[in-house]
């Protein structure tokens, strides 16, 4: 009877097995010598260009080592970390002690680059390099400057024929490290920001639109005329977005480059437990809007194979994966940095 | 309603060859109102040609043998396909239909054979009651209940959140398929003295699989294209699945990821995951009507 | 009817035989509790990790307005508005639409044939994903509604409803989106409430000299009025819970705002946003407000399972 059963249902199930057995036999592709080895992070949206070309490129140097990375924002990067449910996590924005306490296995921080945060813009007519003063810059994201001819932009820009279309603010809806260093900045040149504002992962917004990630709020500024958002310049760069020259403490107008951010990355010291904001930065030719990006890594890991190969893959981005920052919009990492995230990196224990 | 319209012979459908060449103002009036119907009904057509125009318009370029055989692309890199998430779609679904599928036949062999009607009642209720939950809430529900507690992200949890939602469309067809079928099929078979577990597994399912089939079809067209339990259960990579305990790509997720990047090469990916999804999708619609003509018990139209 | 088998090939049932049959009934009947369990189990696993928001917000929670989570305040209100009005505007335009529809393809306007196909063709944009349609609407519909938002905006902007100028992504595009989702959900059900009606009651009236159309309107939708308003019911609960569609063109905006060009926020679509980072307070408050629209989308989906029912019988 038994068999009579089994050949009854042999047709139903049948195709599903066939299936599966197709697709499980596709797991056993990527064998080769070394054993296979997946790593799971996720965190900012900040540098999620930068580390999956990393990864990839790791990739197809070893085709053993899987590193996955997803792009869920810096608020989601350091819960999904500390719950454990990611091997390691990425923010824009260090941890803080209080967070750093809830993960039992210990927390090593790992500056891995650092980028720049522009001010795009959709304007029509207008180039790259629209000029915005530090009270300009803090009212239109309060929502009080809202014509693009307001006289506030316009003096400052008086070669701009600028239209008289009402300024849309496009910022984040989720919870991430970009916007914590912008509203940092924001609650440094205007007292009212502060005030009624604040600064953080995630704000009360006092107008505008969300977009999710840097990529959202990068399309939105695309697609919405008269949009204004904050970016980290690897999303501006290869989409070519304008971007505004912003005024520094020092009261100059600077544009965004490696150049401007390396200045403004040599003004703050790295301090020995590899954390530090670097707002509202002055000095000649210095970009007001940079920050180091960190991965969070466990200090220790219950599985030797994982430790190993993590910190095989962050030497080998640290060195070799620098080479690729510049192209993709992103500030390579000064040697004496390198030699203190290394020597961090070596904390980690299996 | 003062009019006499000739009746017509009472054996053909009433409707049928009325005589409307009376210029009357209600047979006026009749006509604007089936002027609007069918304008209305082209509009209900229309967003169908825009979506599918669209779609094989902006993903068509991009449909060549490398999207099905290369992996994920990340930001700035060229080329590229969604091979890689092609599997994770194929695992994710598989996982759900071998969760999903004996647990909804077996529940509507009870509901339809064994339950007493009040009982039967009140689960048919309770399942119809589970479809109408939002996938938002199945896939946080999936995320509390089978990544916090195993550790991490997996396929394994995708198929479970997957599977939550195809049950109660599998019951659903399943009970009514069991239902046609004629009570003189249980009654002839217990005649010859089958057991009643012979008699469900070796006469009633397989009289009543064609539809059931259609139900699981359609279930599984579903699961594929569903996006927010995934983002919570099975997160994503750039990499073919290599195991039931790791993230993967789904292509419902890739579309979600990339549908609002500012990159031109991950954008074009996207489009085409989409015309692959629309085109999976009306395949299991076709493969579902087709397997239903061949029922034996069917609702006649 | 006497067999030509002998006594001896008729035998009692062995107990292997009995057992089977009562394990396998037993298995059945596992399972199937087990499917109506799965609802229970969600509502209850939503349900406790809601508790620490309800306990703090109360009901206060459903009308305040301000979602916070650098000062831990949140209120729910302007999501709430956000699900009840895209809902509402995809209905709006919905029924009508597929209301007609079903007519069309209920009646004999057109051969039998053709009508087949173009139910055939319905029910395919139902199957759509609804990620393809967010992905649509972004680059389709938005610009579309930008246009005619535009208009609204210029002469009719004395109204609250399009107070603000639009800028894209919001309400309007939202529900016209969800409108196109429900639409065969509608169609389909509006359809075979129509087409399962008797054909006496059709020719009874058109043998007293009735026109098509005072049939349809007088006679055959109100005979299969419940089955259309199951059929509303039913598509209105898709449209309450749908999420992914509606976060790629709502805006993301937690501000109430009464204008439909404005950017605004379902809850489903607040909650797939923030649910992966939240912790504490917001996650426990992001729980309640699903828990919220669960309970919304219940109580449509049940009556509307209470109105067939009642057809039915």
């Amino acid at each position: 009877m038994i068999n009579q059963l089994l050949a009854s249902r042999r047709s139903l199930f049948l195709g599903l097995v066939l299936l599966t057995f197709t697709v499980t036999s596709c797991l056993g592709l990527a064998k080769g010598s070394e054993p296979n080895v997946t790593l799971i992070g996720s965190g900012a949206t900040f540098p999620a260009p930068l580390y999956q070309r990393w990864f990839s490129e790791y990739n197809k140097q070893k085709p053993a080592i899987q590193v996955a990375y997803q792009a869920v924002g810096s608020g989601a990067g350091i819960e999904q970390f500390t719950q454990g449910t990611v091997d390691f996590g990425a923010s824009d924005v260090a941890m803080k002690d209080d967070e750093i306490k809830k993960v039992k296995q210990g927390v090593v921080l790992l500056p891995m680059t650092a980028g720049t945060i522009v001010i795009g813009y959709n304007v029509p007519d207008q180039k790259t390099g629209l000029k915005l003063s530090r009270k300009a810059l803090g009212d239109i994201f309060l929502g009080k400057l809202q014509k693009w001819n307001d006289p506030a932009i316009a003096k400052v820009n008086p070669d701009a024929k600028l239209p008289d279309l009402p300024i849309i603010v496009v910022h984040r809806s989720e919870g991430s490290g970009t916007t914590a260093v912008f509203t940092k900045l924001l609650s440094k040149i205007s007292p009212e920001w502060k005030e009624k504002v604040g600064d953080g992962k995630a704000v009360d917004w006092p107008t505008g639109v969300g977009g999710r990630g840097n990529e959202g709020v990068a399309a939105l500024v695309q697609q919405i005329a008269g949009a204004i958002g904050y970016i980290e310049y690897g999303y501006a760069k290869p989409t070519k977005i304008p971007v505004a020259n912003l005024e520094n403490k020092s009261g100059q107008y600077v544009e965004p480059n490696t150049e401007s951010a390396l200045k403004a990355l040599a003004t703050a010291k790295l301090p020995d437990n590899l954390r530090v904001f670097i707002t509202d930065p002055e000095g000649e030719g210095v970009y007001p809007l940079v920050t180091y990006t960190w991965i969070m890594a466990q200090k220790q890991y219950e599985d030797k194979v994982k430790a190993k190969t993590l910190k095989e893959v962050m030497t080998w981005s640290l060195t070799e994966g620098q080479k690729l920052s510049e192209e993709m919009g992103y500030v390579p990492l000064p040697q004496q940095t390198v030699e203190k995230v290394k020597a961090a990196l070596a904390k980690i224990q299996a | 309603m003062t009019s006499i319209a000739p009746t017509q012979n009472s054996d053909q459908s009433a409707a049928q060859g009325m005589d409307r060449s009376f210029a009357r103002p209600q047979t006026l009036m009749d006509l604007v109102w089936t002027g609007i119907a069918f304008t209305l009904l082209g509009i209900a057509l229309l967003p169908l040609l825009l979506v599918l125009g669209y779609v094989i318009f902006k993903g068509i370029g991009r449909f060549n043998l490398d999207l099905f055989t290369q992996q994920i692309p990340a930001a700035l890199q060229p080329g590229g396909g969604v091979g890689s998430a092609i599997a994770g779609t194929l695992l994710t679904v598989a996982i759900a239909t071998l969760i999903s599928v004996p647990l909804s036949i077996l529940a509507a062999v009870y509901l339809s054979e064994f339950s007493s009607k009040n009982i039967a009642d009140w689960i048919r209720f309770a399942t119809n009651a589970l479809s109408g939950v939002p996938s938002i809430i199945v896939g946080i529900f999936a995320y509390g209940m089978f990544v916090v507690t195993i550790g991490k992200f997996s396929a394994l949890a995708g198929g479970v959140a997957l599977a939550i939602l195809m049950l109660p469309l599998i019951v659903r067809s399943t009970d009514e398929a069991l239902q046609l079928v004629p009570q003189d099929v249980r009654w002839a078979s217990a005649v010859v003295g089958a057991s009643q577990f012979q008699t469900v597994l070796q006469v009633i399912l397989p009289a009543a699989l064609p539809t059931i089939l259609t139900g699981i079809t359609l279930a599984i067209a579903r699961a594929a294209g569903e996006t927010a339990p995934l983002i919570f259960t099975t997160l994503f990579s750039q990499f073919w699945p290599r195991g039931l305990f790791e993230p993967i790509p789904t292509l419902a997720v890739l579309i979600y990821n990339f549908a609002t990047v500012p990159f031109q090469n991950q954008q074009e990916i996207a489009w085409a995951a989409s015309l692959l999804l629309v085109l999976l999708v009306l395949l299991s619609s076709l493969f579902a009507r087709w397997i239903t003509r061949k029922s034996f018990y069917s609702q006649s139209q | 009817m006497t067999a030509a088998t002998s006594n001896a090939d008729i035998q009692p049932r062995s107990s292997t035989d009995k057992l089977l049959d009562q394990s396998f009934s037993r298995l059945t009947l596992v399972c199937a509790f087990s499917v109506a369990a799965v609802l229970v189990w969600i509502a209850i696993v939503v349900g406790i990790q809601a508790l620490p928001a309800m306990q703090k917000f109360g009901l206060g929670f459903l009308t305040g307005t301000k979602w916070n989570s650098a000062k831990e305040t949140f209120g729910a209100l302007p999501m709430i508005y956000g699900t009840l009005v895209s809902s509402l505007i995809a209905l709006l335009l919905a029924v009508p639409t597929g209301l007609a529809s079903a007519i069309v393809l209920s009646e004999n306007f057109l051969p039998r044939s053709i009508r087949t196909t173009l139910v055939f063709l319905i029910e395919l944009l139902a199957a759509i994903p609804s990620i393809i349609y967010g992905f649509w609407g972004i680059f389709v519909v938005i610009p579309f509604l930008k246009g005619i938002g535009t208009w609204l905006h210029q002469y009719l902007g004395w109204l609250p409803l399009f107070s603000t100028p639009p800028i894209g992504p919001g309400m309007l595009p939202a529900g016209v989106v969800l409108s196109i989702m429900i639409l065969p959900i509608l169609t389909v059900l509006s359809r075979d409430a129509l087409a399962s009606l008797p054909s006496d009651l059709r020719s009874g009236a058109y043998s007293v000299g009735s026109t098509r159309w005072q049939t349809i309107f007088k006679i055959l939708i109100p005979a299969a009025f419940s089955g259309i308003v199951s059929g509303i019911m039913l598509s209105l609960g898709r449209a309450l819970g749908e999420t992914m569609a509606v976060t790629l063109v709502i805006g993301n905006s937690n501000d109430l705002n009464f204008s439909l060009l404005a950017p605004a926020n379902t809850i489903s679509s607040l909650v797939v946003s923030q649910f992966s980072e939240a912790t504490g307070l917001q996650k426990s408050s992001l729980m309640y407000a699903a828990l919220v629209l669960f309970a919304i989308t219940l109580i449509v989906n049940i009556w509307a399972l209470i109105i067939v029912r009642k057809v039915k019988q």
